[in-house]
């Protein structure tokens, strides 16, 4: 047994510490022969700080496209000669999204907007639509709306969002290779408000940007000293013209060692699959990151790309025999 | 129009009619179209948690 795993045994297992970045960055490197080792360590880690459920969330975008930054790997960029094209979804449209969401017995709903940050108009959706979807539907909604205003946050508290998503994407030195719009320590401040709102923080980001695997520990510690309630975990889905568009997927392999890292970086958050999985590691990913250290999804359709069915999750959940997280649970 | 080429609705490339691009095809079981595939126009595209929708101001609605 390497004697990172040995120490991780002890230290986040035992006592639920988190591995710092030096104690990240070996897992990272560690040989393929070791990863197995590393994942049931990572699920260990889960099952004893976090327990068996699943938390299932399923996500929609309110505005789409359009945006004025310049995330390189983002195919909603105004910036880019992506495909895709400004559009609004109304306020019914979005409650039957959220039916159809906790229809799958998902507890989180979460509402995203292509934006900066959110203006008056946005603002004003957001307000009635939260109000419709508490209205008809029992599910908790969070949001992801980008940079926003101590105004915004304590609205978006008011309203009853419950959770905020703003991703730090990347680690610290290597955002201003990915973003050149605003800047990472920009994006801190607003999870910083967000957190002293009480509102739960959601952050995490995308691995494949073309970051190194040091930068991959780097960004897992930066994360860690966040302390996140939840952190979604993407790999990149290289989007038709956008900066990144060429760059390769990440390697099943390194993905799930990453899996394995970031759990073992932070043994108690919600750490969920997001977008990219089913191009990096295909269907059979899905079982070995939530045997890894995964214990949330995103199930359905992504903002511009499509996921497996949502069955298709529910299904390997059950033959998991991990429960999914009651809304009961979570309030 | 002819009825001997049409467009590929994920990269907007022209295409024989009654075939499609390899690679498109493949990428389009996990994506919504972008293009009409009768004109060529950029479509509005709207994925939801179940299906998706995409609107040809020309040709109208498609939903998967
Ligand atoms: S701010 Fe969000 S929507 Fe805008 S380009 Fe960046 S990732 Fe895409
Ligand atoms: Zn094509
Ligand atoms: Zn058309």
């Amino acid at each position: 047994m390497p004697e990172i795993l040995d120490q991780a045994r002890t230290q986040v297992l035992g006592d639920g510490v988190g591995l710092d970045e030096a104690g990240v960055l070996a897992v990272l490197n560690l040989p393929d022969e070791h990863l197995p080792a590393a994942l049931q360590l990572a699920h260990d880690v889960r099952m004893r700080w976090c327990g068996p459920e699943v938390e299932v969330e399923g996500i929609v975008s309110l505005k789409t496209g359009g945006c004025p930054e310049d995330c390189h790997f983002c195919s909603q960029s105004g910036l880019f000669t992506s495909p895709v094209r400004s559009v609004w979804l109304d306020i019914p449209s979005l409650v039957e999204a959220a039916k159809q969401t906790a229809k799958t017995g998902a507890t989180e709903f979460c509402i995203v907007a292509a934006v900066r940050g959110p203006d008056d108009r946005l603002m004003k959706q957001m307000r009635e639509g939260v109000a419709a979807i508490k209205a008809e539907v029992d599910i908790q909604v969070a949001a992801s709306l980008g940079m926003l205003s101590q105004e915004q946050v304590d609205d978006l508290v008011d309203m009853g969002v419950h959770r905020y998503n703003h991703n730090l994407e990347t680690c610290r030195s290597y955002f201003p290779n990915v973003v050149t719009t605003h800047s990472w320590e920009e994006r801190w401040e607003t999870l910083r408000m967000v957190r002293d709102s009480g509102m739960e923080v959601c952050c995490g980001g995308i691995l494949g940007l073309g970051e190194t695997v040091e930068q991959r520990a780097e960004f897992a510690a930066q994360l860690a000293e966040l302390n996140p309630h939840e952190v979604p975990l993407n790999f990149l889905n290289p989007r038709p013209g956008t900066p990144l568009g060429d760059r390769p997927v990440v390697e099943g392999k390194d993905a799930l060692r990453a899996i394995a890292a970031f759990r073992l970086a932070m043994p108690r958050t919600i750490l969920r699959y997001a977008g990219g999985r089913e191009i990096t590691l295909g269907d059979l990913g899905t079982r070995d990151g939530l045997l890894g250290g995964i214990n949330a999804v995103i199930v359905g359709n992504y903002l511009t790309t499509l996921g497996r069915p949502a069955t298709a999750d529910l299904d390997l959940l059950d033959e998991l025999k991990m429960p999914v997280k009651a809304l009961s649970a979570t309030l | 129009m002819t009825t001997t080429e049409l467009w590929c609705d994920r990269c907007g490339d022209p295409v024989p009619a009654g075939t499609a691009h390899p690679g498109c095809a493949s990428a389009r079981a996990l994506e919504p179209p972008r293009y009409c595939h009768h004109c060529r126009r950029r479509m509005k595209v709207q994925v939801l948690p179940v299906g998706w929708s995409a609107v040809c101001v020309e040709h109208g609605e498609i939903r998967g």
